[in-house]
């Protein structure tokens, strides 16, 4: 694959780095305005999406290979479900609580800081991770497949 | 009034899944009904000159937080709704446009008239 | 103990993500682990049986939060689950031998198993449309798991029919949202009970219907299932006939029906409801029974007769409905609802049963085309025999456990004053009889082809959950006969579908 124009290349590869900040942004001030994990996930993984179309899918590759994606993607799930599950510890009735606020933080009364509402921020976070993987994922095995067209297929058979 | 052309547009998306022959046109069927169906939704929580359910500074130090929220800003809960929604009909969109372009691979033709192995 | 009740979606949920990480390294390690965690959720599981809770999630209180509940319906679909999904990864272990990515069948088979937990246990409507689309989307990617054209073909049609069947359902949520203004059930049960049914409610209802019966293969909309079924691996074949139809169609439609909205008339046609959902239901029975009668392929007429089952359950569920509505003697409500429900549970273990030793048989022989097989009793002893105690239990031979349940539905249908249902019913299982009659005939018995004469039984933990399946259906016959099983495990489910309103005033009291 030979990638686009010189111009697209040059702007891109400074432009991306602006969108993972953006979208690092968006993850992290999920709690405070619109947006969370899930938004600044898909804007993480567009970042990339941009640098496999503007130069080839394996300059993309380079920066994160698909075995790094597929361990985030699950790591991403398994913290989430880990912090979920950490509430037990708290009662049997506390799953999915927000203990690091009623708990640890109940003296501080932060409102509309960045760090504030306890666990929230964290959960946004992992699954942040967790889509920037899995929708980098989807959109590189998408573009992997190549039409075997019967006229190929007649020639691998007289091989 | 609204609710009905909500209704109108999902009739439409299911007209397009049910009449199209082209394999990639019944799941852009399949995605209209669901942007029709996240309207709905959406138009369910609008009130008249509200605003956004968001609480900054102003709001906090201005006093009165509880009343000002309830009587201006919009319902919060179906965009809560809205949002899990548009995650799942993402993951389906993936998983469907994946298996649309498998079946090119194996028989050649998107046209659904033609794919028909699996028969009484 | 008391196992507080998330765990049952969230210890699925980890496995689901940390076997992938074993890699193709650890493939055995990842399959030890898995069939550890299953053979743990059933023991969770029964240990639920006659206990009822209320979890309210992060603590927060009910119509603000997301609430899980346990009564002795969710509890008893949770055993089948569980032990279903159980049987099916101890025959995986062997027979996913032959594909190629097992790591990402485990992740898939547990986001299943917990999305079917998931459905069970909730209790609010919105939770359960999630939990119903975590099942159906691993199950669309584990039919197309073998990647072979008419597995993908399947994969897209069942894709298809039941991502709308899901826009139908969202859109009666959002619809009853709009109406009482409650996502929780308890409380949308008190709301309709307080300011009656309204027009936009009895769309909210036809949609439900639509939705779940869509998903539970109901005649109008059973197209996806013959095509479906047969092409997933066998043991995904097992999950989807045996417990993925009845959680997502079955219970969904049942839960909703009775609990939610209450069995009422549609008082502008004189129309019960329940009869919209017997005349369902008798549809199935028949077309499924008649259609099975000329296929030739073993998984495809196993799964037009899921078909006629399926109608078996919701036939006993709306006939209680009926009985109720009509306000005749609430003991044979009660009867007919036991009946229909002891026939969701037989039908799990025995269609699966049945699924798995078709997947026996297609790798012992490599073919699922009846015309090619015969006499196959001798070489492959346990499936043979395993099959033939599966075929005659869903025929209603006494004195497996098809034959309790099938003789309920009739007995309540003769009390109610019903005669031409029970006539059907009967009827019915003639053609089901038939049906396999022909296929243990054409399979077991005759002639051995010359192709066949060197295919031996398989090794290893198929034949394991072969024989514990088997076992099941010889001895569930006893969850009927003996009283204080029947008391303690059939008698709440069917309670706690006919108490109907009750169900909010219980959960709401038990929230406090």
């Amino acid at each position: 694959m030979k990638g686009m124009t010189v111009i697209v290349k040059t702007i891109s590869s400074w432009v991306k780095i602006l969108i993972f900040i953006f979208g690092i942004y968006i993850i992290l001030f999920g709690h405070l305005s619109p947006g969370g994990g899930f938004p600044g996930g898909v804007i993480l993984a567009s970042s990339f999406i941009l640098l496999m179309l503007a130069f080839s899918r394996q300059e993309a590759e380079k920066y994160f290979p698909l075995s790094v994606a597929s361990k985030f993607d699950c790591i991403g799930a398994l913290l989430f479900i880990l912090l979920a599950l950490m509430g037990l510890g708290f009662g049997i009735n506390a799953f999915f609580w927000n203990f690091l606020q009623q708990e640890y933080l109940a003296a501080h009364e932060t409102v509309l800081k960045l760090i504030s509402a306890g666990s929230i921020p964290l959960y946004n976070i992992f699954i942040g991770l967790k889509v920037c993987a899995s929708l980098f994922l989807v959109i590189v095995v998408l573009s992997m497949t190549r039409p075997e067209l019967p006229s190929e297929q007649e020639q691998h058979l007289e091989e | 009034m609204i609710y009905a052309l909500c209704f109108l547009l999902f009739m439409i998306g299911l007209y397009c899944t049910v009449v199209k022959k082209n394999m990639v046109k019944i799941v852009l069927g399949i995605l209209v009904m669901e942007y029709a169906v996240n309207l709905f939704l959406i138009l369910l929580g609008f009130r008249t000159k509200g605003v956004a359910p968001i609480i900054d500074r102003h709001a906090l130090e201005g006093g009165q937080l509880t009343e000002l929220f309830v009587n201006t800003s919009v319902d919060p809960l179906p965009q809560a709704l809205v949002l899990t929604a548009i995650v799942i009909s993402l993951g389906s969109l993936a998983l469907i446009i994946s298996v649309c372009i498998r079946i090119y691979n194996k028989y050649g033709t998107f046209d659904i008239t033609q794919i028909r192995r699996l028969k009484g | 103990m008391n196992i507080p009740l998330p765990l049952f979606v969230a210890v699925p949920l980890f496995a689901a993500f940390v076997l992938p990480i074993f890699g193709k390294k650890g493939k055995s390690a990842a399959t030890f682990l898995a069939n550890v965690v299953t053979l743990g959720l059933v023991a969770m599981a029964v240990s639920t049986l006659g206990r009822t809770a209320v979890y309210q999630i992060g603590r927060w209180p009910i119509p603000f939060g997301i609430n899980l509940v346990l009564d002795g319906l969710s509890s008893l679909v949770l055993v089948a689950v569980t032990v279903v999904s159980a049987a099916a990864m101890l025959f995986s272990v062997r027979y996913m031998e032959q594909y190629t990515a097992k790591s990402k069948f485990l992740c898939l088979f547990m986001l299943m198993v917990a999305g079917m937990n998931g459905v069970v246990l909730s209790g609010d409507m919105f939770n359960l449309f999630v939990f119903i689309e975590i099942a159906s989307l691993s199950s669309y990617a584990l039919v197309a798991f073998g990647c072979e054209a008419e597995e993908l073909e399947a994969s897209f049609k069942y894709m298809v029919l039941g991502q709308i069947a899901s826009l139908f359902i969202l859109f009666a949520v959002a619809i009853t949202y709009a109406q009482t203004g409650y996502l929780n059930m308890a409380y949308i049960s008190q709301s309709v009970a307080a300011s009656g049914m309204s027009k936009g409610l009895y769309f909210a209802v036809a949609l439900f219907i639509v939705g779940f019966g869509l998903k539970a293969a109901l005649v109008p909309f059973h197209a996806w299932l013959p095509d479906a079924h047969p092409s997933a691996p066998a043991p995904i074949s097992a999950m989807l006939s045996g417990v993925l139809i009845k959680t997502l169609g079955v219970y969904a439609l049942a839960r909703v029906l009775f609990n939610v909205f209450g069995i009422f008339t549609l008082s502008d046609l004189h129309i019960e409801i329940s009869w919209i959902i017997i005349g369902l239901a008798i549809l199935s029975m028949i077309t499924g029974a008649f259609l099975a009668f000329g296929q030739t392929d073993i998984k495809r007429l196993m799964a037009y007769s899921s078909v006629s089952q399926v109608g078996y359950i919701v036939l006993g569920l709306g006939l209680g409905g009926l009985i109720i509505s009509k306000g005749l003697n609430p003991a044979w409500a009660l009867l007919a609802l036991l009946g229909g429900l002891f026939h969701l549970v037989n039908h799990s273990v025995y269609k699966s049963l049945l699924f798995l030793s078709s997947g026996s048989i297609q790798m012992s022989t490599g073919t699922r085309d009846m015309t090619q097989m015969g006499g196959l009793a001798n070489k492959l002893p346990v499936t043979g025999t395993t099959a033939t105690i599966a075929s005659a239990a869903i025929a209603g031979v006494p004195p497996f456990s098809g034959f309790w349940s099938k003789l309920i539905i009739v007995i309540a249908a003769v009390q109610a004053h019903y005669y031409w249902i029970g006539a059907v019913v009967v009827f019915v299982s003639l053609c089901t009889l038939i049906m396999y009659l022909k296929l243990q005939k054409n399979v077991f018995l005759g002639e051995l082809p010359e192709n066949l004469k060197d295919i031996t039984e398989q090794k290893g933990t198929m034949k394991i959950s072969l024989i514990v399946l088997a076992v099941l259906c010889v001895v569930m016959g006893l969850l009927l006969l003996v009283p204080a099983l029947k008391e303690g495990v059939l008698e709440p489910a069917a309670q706690s579908l006919a108490s109907g309103a009750e169900y909010a005033v219980n959960v709401i009291q038990m929230a406090r």
